[in-house]
């Protein structure tokens, strides 16, 4: 609790007691629940899942795509095997260790139940709620890890963290959750911070959230900034969530953007899925030892349509992919059943037919991480939604 | 306790100004700011927002310009492509520029109740874009829809709120058409949203006595009102569910074809409803004064809007005139957006200086700061608005912000900067308590003066 001092350095200097600081109070956190740890990436804007995981051996993928499935698996610049059906794509190969270690996995051909109006502002409102469509879209104010919380004992104001300043209604609701975004920084002089401790001392609304956000802060490397470069962004939000995360946090999410890709659709997929692998590896890195004990899901609104556009793009579907990863993951395998890209299997003849609920993926990784009882993930943290069996995600 | 000025001015109005030379200026006081709302409204005029025609020409060279640009993509073209870049850019900052003028505003206000209503009003009845089309109508709305109410009936206003473009999209009843009707025998199905939300977020409230029955019965009555960017608004009689609904006990409709005075009608009704008026009176009341208002100031407040047949000028009156309005002090926190303005208008900042900011400047120095003070301009998290309560804004990453901008902001507006001692007074006067006092003679740069005035609770609180 080194950082808490920061407040204090000097303090001689206008003549307060250490003793009469509110501030060097040690915080105490009681036990979070277990050490287990879930981040939630939302990757906003409807991640295509067939060109993030590709179905190479469907004879309908290159049928579809003559222009951005061309190049062959392993070909320079290509798609990379996954096994004799599958092929990532080329912008995830800083994570290929980690799918040979099994710590890298995918999900395929899931969805929200969100159908048909393909909207991204409700398709994500209804991925971060978790709800059906039986609840009018955008009249849902709580998220599905808040009320997930809800259900778990001893969950402290830290338990909790979303980061960035990203709204992110996936954690918003009655249970307490911390935000922060590594772009605030308290740049104070010494004398500004005793001064503006002196002036928060007797009122604890404005002291307390000081003392924490001077203690967030601290957590950024020194002289570092969140710049101008959007790149950069979504890894410094894993290194601040990695930190958290080690010590009393179980639970991040944050959102990473850009995957819109109506238009050029490979130079946008390789940066973002380059920016997504460097994101999970930063993850990994920060978290250290406890990486073994951490499970990843990032997920999107939906998927993009099977067939390519004129644009060397795709459009908004309806069945897309997840990425897990995590050393408490069953990785190194493609989850969910196939429904195949022959015409009659399509959705509404034109997306990949959703054969899972994403949120069922989401429910047993948490029975598995915090052992909620499935009763109570169906009926209050996914209303209506049908766990089914076990699919063995986690290890 | 600061003194009855100071409060009027901090808690009602967009924040206290520098004393400029001359003879002291009358205190204020309940009627000083009534006088204000009263009296004529000359701010739009000199800080203008765009037009609903414009708004709607904007709208509708969206889609053709995607798909010029999608096809030029396909043809090898790149022109229509960048002209469709430009377009949303231009969207873009049409929207900034909304957000600007609505801060000239609250920073040029002789007190500001004016803009606090505005500000008060629109997020009662919140909306949000939800592509780049609707953008620039969010200002309309503001502007049609919630501005010329202010000081008018409650009825007027939700019907020009809940009735509007921008509500009919964000509450989905653009694609809500009646089981029944004549386009709904082809498809297509009804949708609860804005129904709901009129019955428990604009009028009767969560605790109000209706039933599901009654959302479904208003639902129904509601089809029929759409909005295209093409067509603009039109009640589509076509949409309309055939026959009479009953809301609330009480039969409305049933007009072949049907006809949208049935819709003012329900709308007149449900404003009028006595659980509305406590609604109402409740809520303006948390908003100004306190969490947990004083049960005699929204009892007072709700008897006038009943007698005024929702006439508002009674109900702010009311709220002015009880003793509980100036009694206590500093329950609240003044919200993002508000305590932007009033940094700004203690720094000495005009109106002239906002709007003159270029649209990078508006977004470096208005529109970021405010997102990560948790407040993005005319974006609130859903159709129940902002969080009221202070801690719901003074949490780590809200107040970092604000700290961070009191100490580094005001430099790219005040140059130079105010000695810190006069900067107390001109925004705190009577109102700054001794610890701030005490810390703020000793600050070592004015830049640090300005930030820990800023970024007090004396400041933050009202």
């Amino acid at each position: 609790m080194l950082n808490r001092r920061l407040f204090l350095q000097g303090s001689a200097l206008i003549g307060c007691s250490a003793a009469a600081h509110p501030l060097m109070s040690t915080a105490t956190f009681a036990a979070a629940p277990g050490e287990n740890r879930l981040v939630v990436i939302i990757l906003r804007g409807a991640m295509d899942g067939l060109d993030l995981v590709q179905p190479r051996g469907d004879a309908g993928f290159a049928r579809y795509r003559p222009g951005l499935a061309a190049l062959a698996v392993g070909e320079e610049g290509g798609a990379l095997p996954l096994d004799d059906f599958w092929a990532a794509h080329p912008g995830l190969a800083k994570l290929m260790p980690l799918w040979s270690a099994g710590e890298l996995g995918f999900v395929h051909a899931t969805s929200t139940p969100y159908r048909d109006k393909r909207s991204h502002f409700d398709g994500q409102d209804l991925l971060e709620a978790g709800t059906g469509m039986d609840v009018p879209v955008g009249m849902a104010r709580e998220g599905w890890l808040n009320r997930m919380l809800q259900a778990m004992p001893g969950v402290q104001s830290q338990t909790a963290f979303s980061v960035g300043a990203e709204e992110m209604l996936i954690l918003s609701g009655a249970a307490p959750a911390s935000n922060w975004a590594p772009a605030s920084r308290l740049d104070l002089s010494a004398q500004a911070r005793l001064l503006l401790d002196h002036v928060y001392h007797d009122d604890p609304l404005f002291r307390d959230a000081a003392t924490e956000a001077v203690e967030l802060s601290a957590d950024m490397a020194p002289g570092e900034k969140m710049g101008g470069d959007a790149n950069r962004q979504p890894l410094k939000l894993a290194e601040f969530a990695a930190a958290r995360l080690r010590e009393e946090t179980r639970i991040a999410s944050f959102s990473v953007g850009g995957w819109d890709t109506h238009r050029n659709q490979p130079g946008a997929m390789k940066a973002g899925l380059r920016r997504l692998s460097e994101t999970v590896l930063a993850l990994k890195d920060g978290l250290g030892p406890v990486w073994g004990k951490t499970t990843v899901l990032a997920m999107t609104e939906f998927g993009r349509t099977v067939r390519e556009n004129g644009s060397n793009g795709t459009d908004h579907g309806t069945g897309g992919a997840m990425l897990v990863a995590g050393g408490a993951v069953r990785g190194g395998r493609v989850h969910g059943s196939w429904p195949g890209l022959a015409e009659a299997d399509l959705y509404a003849g034109r997306d990949l037919m959703p054969t899972s609920d994403v949120r069922a993926w989401a429910g047993w990784a948490m029975r598995g991480l915090y052992g909620l009882d499935a009763s109570l993930i169906e009926g209050s943290v996914f209303p209506g939604l049908e766990m089914g069996a076990d699919p063995g995600l986690l290890l | 306790m600061p003194s009855v000025s100071t409060i009027a001015a901090i808690r009602f109005g967009t924040g206290l100004v520098p004393r400029k030379a001359g003879p002291a200026p009358a205190p204020l006081d309940a009627a000083a700011l009534l006088a204000e709302l009263n009296g004529p409204d000359t701010l739009p005029a000199r800080f203008p927002m765009i037009t609903r025609a414009e708004a709607e020409a904007l709208a509708q060279q969206v889609r053709p310009a995607r798909r010029a640009a999608e096809e030029g993509t396909r043809a090898g073209d790149p022109a229509p492509d960048i002209a469709y870049r430009a377009l949303r850019q231009e969207l873009r900052f049409v929207g900034n520029r909304g957000a600007q003028m609505a801060i000239a505003r609250a920073v040029d206000a002789p007190i500001g109740f004016r803009e606090r209503l505005q500000q008060f009003w629109g997020d009662h009845f919140a909306t949000r874009a939800r592509n780049a089309e609707m953008g620039p109508m969010a200002q309309v709305f503001a502007e049609e829809a919630i501005r010329p109410h202010l000081a008018g009936r409650f009825p007027d206003m939700l019907k020009a709120a809940a009735l509007h473009p921008m509500m009919l999209t964000y509450l989905d009843q653009t694609v809500s058409v009646g089981p029944n009707s004549k386009a709904g025998r082809k498809g297509g199905g009804l949708n609860e949203n804005l129904a709901r939300e009129m019955l428990e977020l604009h009028t009767l409230g969560v605790g109000g006595s209706y039933a599901q029955a009654d959302v479904r019965q208003l639902a129904l009555l509601l089809t029929g009102l759409s909005f295209t960017y093409r067509a603009g608004w039109q009640f589509d009689a076509a949409k309309a569910e055939p026959g009479a609904e009953t809301v609330l006990g009480e039969a409305y409709g049933g007009a072949v074809p049907a006809e949208v005075s049935e819709i003012h009608a329900v709308l007149e009704d449900l404003a009028l409803h006595p659980e509305t008026g406590r609604h109402l009176a409740r809520k303006l009341a948390a908003h100004f004064t306190s969490d947990d208002p004083d049960a005699g100031m929204v009892e007072a407040m709700a008897a006038a809007y009943a007698a005024g047949g929702g006439a508002l000028v009674p109900v702010y009156a009311a709220m002015l005139e009880h003793p509980a309005a100036w009694a206590s002090f500093g329950a609240k926190a003044r919200q993002p957006l508000d305590f932007l303005v009033a940094a700004l208008r203690a720094l000495g900042v005009t109106g002239e200086r906002v709007a003159g900011l270029a649209p990078g400047g508006v977004n470096n120095q208005l529109l970021a700061p405010l997102r990560l003070m948790g407040q993005p301009f005319a974006a609130p998290p859903g159709p129940d608005g902002w969080p009221e309560e202070a801690a719901d804004w003074i949490n780590p990453q809200g107040l970092a912000a604000r700290i961070e901008w009191a100490m580094k902001g005001p430099r790219s507006w005040a140059k130079p900067l105010p000695d810190p001692r006069r900067l107390l007074r001109a925004a705190l006067d009577d109102a700054a308590g001794e610890r701030l006092t005490w810390a703020v003679s000793r600050a070592e740069t004015a830049s640090e003066g300005a930030g820990l005035i800023l970024a007090s609770p004396d400041f933050n609180r009202r």
